[in-house]
């Protein structure tokens, strides 16, 4: 609105002043503003450097990898001129030949052939081998190459080399869902043997959900418990579900080992109990079920705070109606109770999910072989394999789907609705 | 939920029956921090109860494996770590967390719930992506193992912890009261010294508190960037469970159970105290 409407709107004698007032209320609020996002930035900005920018520059990696062109830097000039049907000519072998043996010099043949060998499982003795004999081979090289190894005959290695020559990849994504190239550039999925990720992601959302539907079940009538008692004999209770909330992830872990183990606690119990004998003792961890187990008992009070929260401001005369109506109890609590408790019930489901699909520790120490997450393999890939655009791959996916249900969260509870204890 | 003199005894059985579910539940909750407790003063080298501490002999008991802690330079270098990286971290990340959480909470914030989340994101993000980002960024700044490294990391982590809880509570706080002392002709920092921090002080110390126990806590992190010297308790129980299982973890691990009995009660006594302030009581 400009000055001038408001002027013939209004048309007393003051206009100019409440213009005045309006332009000074602008600026005290554009001043409150500067001044509420001067408080924020420090945390802004520091977040930004230490924690954003490190993960976008790690995740990075699973698209750019200039290793190979960055070693084979003859070849990565003159393999575009290749159409990719028939053979390259002899330039384009001269230049790998060229290559190899600069590579062998510099002693970088094995940081290229294990990129080599990231796209073509089984081609990084080739080139290694190639390269220790690249001093001996003569010209021509198209004939000489070949002769050495027949592999050097096929399209396919050439493809995958004039692929991995561009510092630009699709490899590690393609790697991460199970898929790879084929020799003319179309994506299939990887040989059955190599077919690993695509499974792991869907046991690692298996595992989470089961863990999420055990931690509602578990966490349901404790909460409704805790929400029905006197607030004193309450709040007692509530520390027993706060202890192990502050209690070190570690501790809670070792102890499940105390406990799971074959010479365990539970084991003894049975054994006691007469359920097994002695020799038949259940192997209970270091499996899935030592995962599913711990991982339940590490994320329960994350589904009993809100459930609580949620069933504390759930007035106790709205099922009192209900039965007084003549429902059932049964009734009453299905079609009246438990639907107002379904704010509650999302929110610790959809937070527990959230904590669990990037659950590490609890599945590293006592998940065995069966209970491995998806996060123990992007940590694998990371410290043993060394295969970093791999890893950067499979945490993108993992990201993506945390952040998607971050966003569902925000939509359903709100971030700053966020409480803790 | 007291049972009515004329329950049925369908409705008994039910109360009964439900009491007892609970029960089991309560207990699956806190029998895993009971039993390392006795398990720690093993006097054999297991993980499991002897027959000897089942019979309650006195020689089945022992103190070794503590012992073991204090007699260990490895042990009480990483304890030592714990505190000053843990503390550090709490520090650097309270004075951050309450300094955003104060513009958060003005009604002047733009993009208010953006910031938000993206504040809160570091509880968010799996902690095996938080830790490769970091070692790669960190390694280049040449940060990785070193002790500001770490405290850095750390301090990310703990923020969502203080920012929430800080919110929370000055979202409780009359803000009338800065304005009278504002009005009465405090500067800013004055009128936040003596009015607002001193009101909202259980707040931002029981955040404090999380992000401590985030950092006391934290492992992954410290497994990617720390060397030898900046290890941790965290990243000691690590090795330990993963190379030679021996009670000495028990033994920390009671100790650390004691830690957090004492860090329950500090923030549970917080927050009883914020909310009789709130109540005006």
């Amino acid at each position: 609105m400009t000055a001038g409407t408001t002027g013939e709107m209004h048309p007393a004698p003051d206009a100019p002043d409440t213009d005045v007032l309006k332009r000074q209320l602008q600026r005290a609020n554009r001043v409150a503003r500067w001044k509420a996002l001067g408080l924020v930035a420090p945390l802004l900005i520091f977040l930004l450097v230490t924690f954003v920018v490190p993960i976008f520059s790690m995740l990075t990696r699973s698209v750019h990898s200039p290793v190979f062109g960055d070693i084979f830097v003859e070849t990565a000039q003159v393999i575009g001129e290749w159409d990719g049907t028939g053979l390259p000519d002899e330039t384009i072998y001269a230049a790998l030949v060229a290559d190899m043996r600069q590579a062998r010099a510099d002693r970088t043949i094995g940081q290229a052939a294990t990129r080599l060998n990231y796209d073509v499982p089984g081609t990084r003795s080739l080139l290694t081998r190639s390269a220790r004999r690249a001093d001996r081979l003569e010209a021509p090289y198209s004939v000489s190459l070949p002769a050495l190894d027949d592999r050097w005959a096929d399209r396919t290695i050439w493809a995958a080399i004039k692929r991995v020559s561009s510092p630009v990849t699709a490899t590690f994504y393609l790697a991460a869902l199970d898929r790879q190239f084929d020799a003319d550039g179309s994506i299939v999925l990887a040989p059955e043997d190599q077919r690993l990720y695509v499974r792991l992601f869907w046991r690692t959302l298996l595992v989470s959900a089961l863990v999420t539907v055990l931690c509602l079940l578990l966490g349901f009538p404790i909460a409704y418990l805790m929400a029905h008692l006197p607030p004193a004999r309450a709040n007692l209770l509530m520390i027993l579900v706060l202890l192990p909330f502050w209690t070190s992830l570690l501790v809670r872990t070792t102890a499940w080992i105390a406990i799971l183990q074959t010479e365990g606690v539970l084991n003894d119990v049975f054994v006691w109990l007469g359920i097994v004998s002695d020799d038949g003792r259940v192997q209970l961890i270091y499996n899935q079920i030592g995962t599913i187990i711990a991982m339940t008992h590490i994320l329960l009070p994350f589904t009993v705070l809100p459930l609580y929260a949620v069933m504390q401001g759930i007035p106790p005369s709205l099922t009192r109606a209900a039965i007084s109506l003549g429902a059932t109890p049964a009734r009453a609590f299905t079609r009246v109770y438990l639907p107002l408790t379904t704010p509650g019930i999302g929110a610790g489901a959809v937070f527990v999910f959230i904590l669990a699909v990037g659950y590490y520790i609890t599945p590293a120490l006592v998940g065995g072989r069966t209970g491995q997450l998806i996060s123990n393999f992007i940590a694998f890939h990371m410290q043993e394999s060394l295969n970093w655009g791999l890893a950067a791959a499979l945490g993108a996916v993992l990201l993506a789907a945390v952040l998607l249900l971050y966003w569902l969260y925000d939509r359903l509870v709100g971030v700053d609705n966020m409480r803790l204890g | 939920m007291a049972l009515p003199l004329y329950a049925t005894p369908a409705e008994k059985a039910w109360h009964y029956g439900f009491r007892i579910l609970c029960g089991l539940i309560f207990f699956f909750l806190i029998a895993p921090l009971l039993v390392i407790v006795p398990l720690s003063f093993n006097a054999e080298p297991y993980f499991t109860f002897t027959p000897g501490m089942l019979a309650l002999e006195a020689e089945a008991f022992s103190l070794r494996w503590y012992e073991d802690i204090v007699a260990n330079d490895q042990w009480l270098h990483s304890i030592r770590n714990s505190f000053t990286i843990g503390i550090a971290a709490t520090l650097l990340a309270t004075t951050l967390g309450t300094l955003a959480a104060l513009g958060l909470t003005s009604p002047a914030m733009p993009y208010r719930r953006a910031i938000m989340a993206l504040l809160i994101s570091p509880m968010i993000v799996p902690i095996i992506i938080t830790a490769t980002g970091m070692y790669f960024f960190y390694s280049w700044a040449g940060l990785a193992q070193t002790h500001l490294g770490i405290i850095l990391a750390h301090t990310a982590l703990g923020i969502p912890f203080v920012v929430i809880t800080v919110t929370a509570t000055l979202s409780g706080y009359d803000q009338t009261l800065t304005r009278a002392a504002l009005s009465l002709g405090a500067p800013p920092h004055v009128a936040f010294f003596k009015v607002t921090m001193p009101i909202i002080l259980p707040g931002i110390v029981s955040g404090g508190l999380f992000a401590f126990v985030t950092s006391f806590d934290e492992v992954v992190v410290v497994l990617f960037m720390a060397g030898f010297e900046e290890r941790t308790i965290p990243r000691q129980m690590w090795a330990g469970i993963r190379e030679q299982i021996s009670p000495t973890i028990l033994a920390v691990a009671t100790a650390l159970v004691l830690v957090s009995i004492a860090l329950l009660t500090a923030v549970e006594m917080l927050r009883r105290r914020g909310e009789r302030l709130r109540q005006g009581r």
